[in-house]
């Protein structure tokens, strides 16, 4: 123990340690454990038939269906993004850079109504879609996009700063050493990045999960259709079943933590392996 | 170094409680007995900005005491919850008699005869829900049997979420039951309706949203003063001629919206009096004519006469001649497991 002290004793390691655990237990550790002791009053064969409920499996499949999607999508998006701001250069590029994060200080409600707005069936982009038979809003594609749109920054916001430190030797001396741009580019560069971005993705994947603002506009919120888990703890609430809607809550935070345990132990053997 | 941790956590700890002691010193201050709180749902927020001021005027002429209210909207019943979890409001204005026994069920702040304490049902105002067409109204809508015929876009939120959605599926029940007498049969009528929606929204603003500016569907059953508004909107918009026509149909619910006094707050704030003079007010002639101006109806029979062309006469039935009660009516309806979960599955499969 000594020894992973030793660096830093002079920091009062004590006093920040305290703060620590104290304020993660006031905004976290607390409210969290109330969740479980909430939904703890419906017994286990209450949990069980909130799990078994017909719409709420639907809307299970359609919130993590649609967070995978929009997680996968965001990897390739977030990573193109993050290439083109790292490698180039060109005019605008600060206002693009700032650009990136706008999906993290606007209010996604805000988000939600624009992009209904646009995708709406009389709206901008809407309206050309309509004659070919293409509905956007309204069904679980308009649900990917809004979750695409909150979760890109999470991608290139974790992938950019890995790519600015990548040395540009690297490259050089796979190149001298006669490797192809393809074999550089998935031999030497690639697995550097796969650790950040699995982060990226699972935490834009997290995210998607337990959106609500922005969703519930696009949505339409047809029962067995459209309509995200989020939606069914506020439909609970709405009906002062306030045991099941902790329920509901509960299995989307254990599923959620399986899946990112996962992802984070990926992770870890992925940076591992580089060494 | 570890005993030094440890310690370290408790003193960081305790320095943390001793802030939050503070904080919560200073928040007790912010009471005072001359301001008033009204929990209200979405649709009444310019109606009582009105009643407000003129409330706040004659409160001042009868006691001579400065008066302040403040008011919070939001969905109805979002806004009991927030009272049920201590939201400290001195009187409810919500859009159904559910969510205010909800509160006396759930935390019992309100009194159990609270219906009783003022006329009428404790309802001051009333409204209905009524059906918004696009202009020439294309798909010939007249009436409820209209709305349910193959191939019309119907818009209502979702009565899960939306107290106003109840009103319009109880409204469609109710005439339903009227014309065909039988359960099964009402049922069916209730599950085409719903067969013809391709969005539900979570409130009733929501369901205007979508009709009006979204241009989806060809009926928004909706309050009739969210359908007054939206024409005035639209009458603004589109310089004096309204892309919309309001349709009423031949009968629809008396849509009840009450009130009551949250009396274990007003007890303790010292508001009892002031909070009852102001649910007075709104029965009083100048609390029903601004009510009428808004669009919702009054009780006043004489005030409901004089604006009778703001409010056609239509034939309006009780949620409790068809249903017994609310709690019934919820129960039987909206209930997990209740006609609306069956109806929407089965519509949708």
């Amino acid at each position: 123990m000594k020894l992973i002290f030793r660096p830093y004793s002079k920091t009062s390691f004590g006093l920040s340690l305290g703060l620590t655990v104290f304020y993660l237990s006031l905004l976290v550790i607390i409210p969290l454990s109330a969740l479980f002791f909430k939904s703890a009053t419906l017994g286990v064969s209450g949990l069980w038939e909130v799990f078994s409920e017909n719409r709420i499996q639907q809307a299970l499949y359609l919130s993590f269906g649609a967070g995978g999607v929009a997680a996968v999508i965001n990897l390739f998006v977030g990573f193109l993004f993050a290439w083109v701001l790292v490698r180039y250069d060109f005019p605008g590029k600060k206002i693009l850079d700032s650009l990136v994060d706008l999906p993290f200080t606007l209010p996604t409600a805000v988000a939600g109504i624009a992009l209904t707005t646009i995708y709406a069936p009389n709206g901008f982009i809407g309206k050309y879609l309509t004659p070919y038979g293409i509905k956007i809003a309204y069904t679980p594609i308009g649900i990917v996009i809004a979750l695409v749109f909150i979760g890109f920054p999470f991608v290139v916001r974790t992938v950019q700063p890995i790519l600015e430190d990548l040395p540009k030797e690297l490259e050089e001396s796979a190149y001298c050493l006669g490797a192809s741009r393809f074999q550089t580019f998935t031999k030497v560069i690639l697995p550097e990045l796969i650790p950040s971005l699995l982060a990226g993705t699972s935490m834009a994947f997290a995210r998607g999960i337990g959106e609500y603002g922005s969703v519930v506009f696009i949505s339409g919120n047809l029962p067995g259709k459209t309509e995200i888990l989020p939606l069914l703890i506020v439909t609970k609430l709405e009906q002062y079943e306030y045991a099941k809607a902790t329920g509901i809550a509960v299995l989307m935070l254990v599923l959620s933590f399986t899946i990112m345990f996962g992802i984070n132990y990926l992770q870890n053997r992925a940076s591992r392996r580089l060494g | 170094m570890k005993a030094k941790s440890n310690h370290s956590i408790l003193r960081s700890i305790a320095k943390g409680i001793g802030a939050l002691a503070l904080i919560s010193i200073f928040s007790f201050s912010a009471f005072a007995e001359d301001t008033l709180l009204n929990v209200s749902f979405d649709p009444t927020r310019e109606l009582y900005e009105e009643i407000n001021k003129k409330f706040v005027e004659s409160w001042k002429k009868k006691s001579g005491k400065d008066l302040t209210i403040q008011q919070s909207h939001g969905g109805s019943g979002k806004q009991a919850r927030a009272v049920i979890d201590g939201l400290e409001a001195d009187v409810v204005t919500l859009a159904l008699a559910y969510d205010i026994d909800s509160i006396v069920s759930n935390s019992g702040s309100v009194s159990k005869d609270w219906e009783k304490a003022f006329p009428n049902h404790s309802t001051p105002y009333y409204s209905t829900i009524v059906f918004l067409v696009r202009k020439g109204n294309p798909k010939a809508i007249k009436d409820w049997d209209d709305v349910v015929k193959p191939g019309i876009g119907v818009i209502t939120p979702n009565p899960k979420t939306s107290g106003g959605a109840r009103w319009n599926y109880l409204a469609a029940w109710g005439f339903a039951k009227k014309q065909y007498k039988t359960e099964e049969k009402a049922i069916e009528f209730v599950k085409n309706l719903y067969k013809n929606t391709s969005v539900l929204d979570t409130g009733a603003r929501g369901s205007t949203t979508t009709f009006v500016q979204r241009g989806i569907g060809d009926v928004l059953l909706a309050w009739e003063n969210e359908a007054e508004l939206a024409l005035s909107e639209s009458r603004k918009a589109n310089g004096g001629v309204a892309q919309f026509e309001v349709v009423y149909p031949s009968t629809s619910i008396l849509a009840e919206t009450p009130v009551a006094i949250v009396e274990k707050v007003a007890a303790k704030k010292g508001t009892t009096e002031v909070a009852k003079a102001y649910l007075d007010f709104l029965y009083t002639k100048e609390g029903q004519e601004i009510i009428a101006k808004h669009f919702f109806r009054p009780n006043d029979a004489a005030i409901l006469k004089a604006n009778v062309a703001k409010f056609p006469k239509l034939q309006l039935f009780d949620v409790r001649t068809i249903e017994g009660s609310w709690a019934a009516a919820h129960k039987k309806h909206f209930a997990d497991g209740g006609l609306f979960d069956s109806i929407y599955g089965e519509a949708k499969k």
